[in-house]
């Protein structure tokens, strides 16, 4: 999928609806990404990568601007198209957002529900259908053997490996990836930053990702280092170099030599009593 | 000290108006006639076809229940499901437009409206409608719990985690698929945990809504007591008390089965 982005700015998911006074976490921002092109984001917290990539899954209305998938305003389309377009996009966020009590199996098929109809995705809840896809997928993660496991008997990094599993069963164009390394521990962060740059490859799909391991975002063909909100370089990996990096996380320095803060404990309060209340 | 005295100047007005006399219970007009009514009591009546009516009420009254509950579901999911604010699209992104905005909250009008007339008075009204029976019954509990079980399912939905169902919904899966494969795996648990209370607690009230002619235990309690019957009503007492500990333990184990 090719994207064209025009002077977009945003605000950040969390802030509120109707935040006028606030500034918007994303400055406006002018970029093209061709399609299969695969592109990492750098850039100390609060710089806008998050922001960025929930607007581009039109997942956040932008502020002012906008952009284009494959020559298509988004927010020009009617609300069924619009929903339709996002069947096309897929959003990993940070903490991978699966129901506690779900097999692995339905929480990676749960991608696929875009191209199902409502008759064909009730029918794989009981009887899951494309568990050969399923499998393969987590197979490239090195889940194989978790498929029947649930949700919540999984660690912190393989809930995060799941998520990124369900991209591969997606039949998405363009993949918006929110710092897929987070809770991973560095060989299986090479194992699956090596999976997902392979497997866009393989099918054509442009890739975006926003990592804080920078020395994994270096050997992307193409990296944006972006700070408060604007693009600070774009730039091929290998040419970014030291001091620019030096330079993006000026006063933010230990975020470039520590690794990622996790999110093992995201997951880890239990259920709450049920409400008994009469009437 | 100040607290008991702020209680006591907070509920003597309230005694007031309910013309709270306790000791009228011990005035000997009304102790020689409460005398004569529980002496009544005893020896219950254990009669073997006396005892087979009331069993047969009994299971009727939890039949009115049960059959309460199934349509009150009926109501109640298709409403939570259109009332429910988590499954909105359009709220993804910011605000809600406003015409589902205007809907959802008409639903949840319509459900406070329904629960908001006891089931008593649902009762009263369907005694005239479709006449003395378990009919009236099951249509008060159906109407009453639809719209109480359709608010409290709401209520649960929007206090679980949003994140997997917004993902789905985000991902393009339609709102039905995301409720199915992120929102009720999300609170199957406590769903069906407060479906079964509410259950126990149908079987309680329909053995109250045949003082009203709506069949069932309380139907048959009710002619006992206006022919001074002391020793069927303290059998059926008992039985109904047994009735509901059984009631209650079924849905304790239910519950801790569910969880």
């Amino acid at each position: 999928m090719r994207l064209s982005i025009h002077g977009l700015a945003a605000r950040h998911p969390s802030a509120p609806a109707s935040g006028a006074g606030s500034s918007p976490a994303l400055k406006p921002l002018s970029l093209a990404i061709e399609s299969g092109e695969q592109v990492a984001v750098v850039g100390p917290s609060g710089a806008g990568k998050t922001t960025l990539l929930h607007a581009l899954a039109c997942a956040l209305k932008p502020v002012e601007g906008g952009f284009e998938l494959d020559g298509v305003d988004p927010w020009s389309l009617p609300v069924a198209q619009l929903q339709k377009l996002r069947g096309r996009l897929f959003l990993a966020p940070q903490a991978p957002p699966l129901p506690p009590r779900q097999r692995v199996i339905t929480a990676v098929l749960a991608a696929r529900l875009p191209q199902q109809s409502l008759a064909a995705s009730l029918r794989s809840l009981f009887y899951p259908t494309h568990i050969a896809q399923a499998e393969a997928a987590l197979a490239r993660f090195d889940l194989a053997g978790k498929l029947w496991e649930r949700v919540d008997r999984l660690s912190g990094g393989e809930r995060q490996r799941v998520g990124l599993a369900r991209a591969l069963v997606s039949a998405a164009g363009l993949w918006l990836v929110d710092e897929p390394l987070s809770s991973l521990d560095p060989s299986r962060a090479a194992l699956a930053i090596e999976t997902l740059t392979s497997a866009a490859r393989e099918r054509g799909v442009t890739l975006v990702a926003s990592l804080h391991q920078v020395e994994v975002a270096t050997r992307f063909a193409r990296v944006l280092g972006m700070r408060d909100g604007v693009l600070q370089f774009d730039l091929p990996g290998a040419e970014v170099g030291r001091e620019r990096l030096a330079a993006l996380y000026a006063q933010h320095e230990h975020e470039l030599l520590e690794p990622a803060p996790g999110l093992a404990d995201s997951h880890a309060e239990g259920p709450r009593p049920a409400a008994m209340h009469c009437r | 000290m100040f607290w008991a005295l702020a209680a006591l100047v907070l509920i003597a007005p309230a005694l007031v108006a309910t013309e709270f006399k306790p000791w009228t219970l011990f005035e000997p007009d009304a102790l020689k006639s409460t005398r004569r009514f529980i002496a009544d009591f005893f020896p219950p009546k254990i009669e073997g076809e006396f005892l087979l009516l009331v069993l047969r009420e009994c299971w009727r009254t939890v039949a009115i229940a049960t059959a309460g509950m199934a349509l009150a579901l009926l109501i109640a999911i298709p409403l939570t499901l259109l009332s429910t604010s988590v499954l909105s699209v359009s709220a993804l992104t910011g605000r809600m437009h406003a015409l589902p905005f205007v809907f959802r909250q008409g639903v949840r009008g319509l459900l406070i409206l329904l629960r908001s007339v006891p089931e008593l008075v649902w009762a009263l009204v369907f005694v005239r409608v479709v006449g003395l029976g378990p009919t009236a019954g099951v249509l008060a509990i159906a109407l009453t719990y639809g719209g109480m079980l359709g608010k409290v399912y709401g209520e649960i939905l929007e206090s679980d985690d949003p994140n997997a169902t917004h993902a789905l919904l985000r991902n393009g899966a339609g709102r039905l698929q995301a409720f199915f494969y992120a929102l009720l795996p999300q609170s199957a648990a406590e769903l069906t945990s407060y479906t079964v209370y509410r259950w126990e607690c149908a079987i309680r009230s329909s053995a109250v809504l045949g003082f009203v002619g709506a069949g069932g235990l309380g139907q048959q309690m009710d002619n006992s007591m206006k022919m001074f019957q002391g020793a069927e009503v303290a059998t059926m007492l008992i039985v109904f008390m047994l009735l509901v500990g059984l009631a209650d333990y079924a849905s304790a184990w239910l519950r801790k089965v569910l969880a």
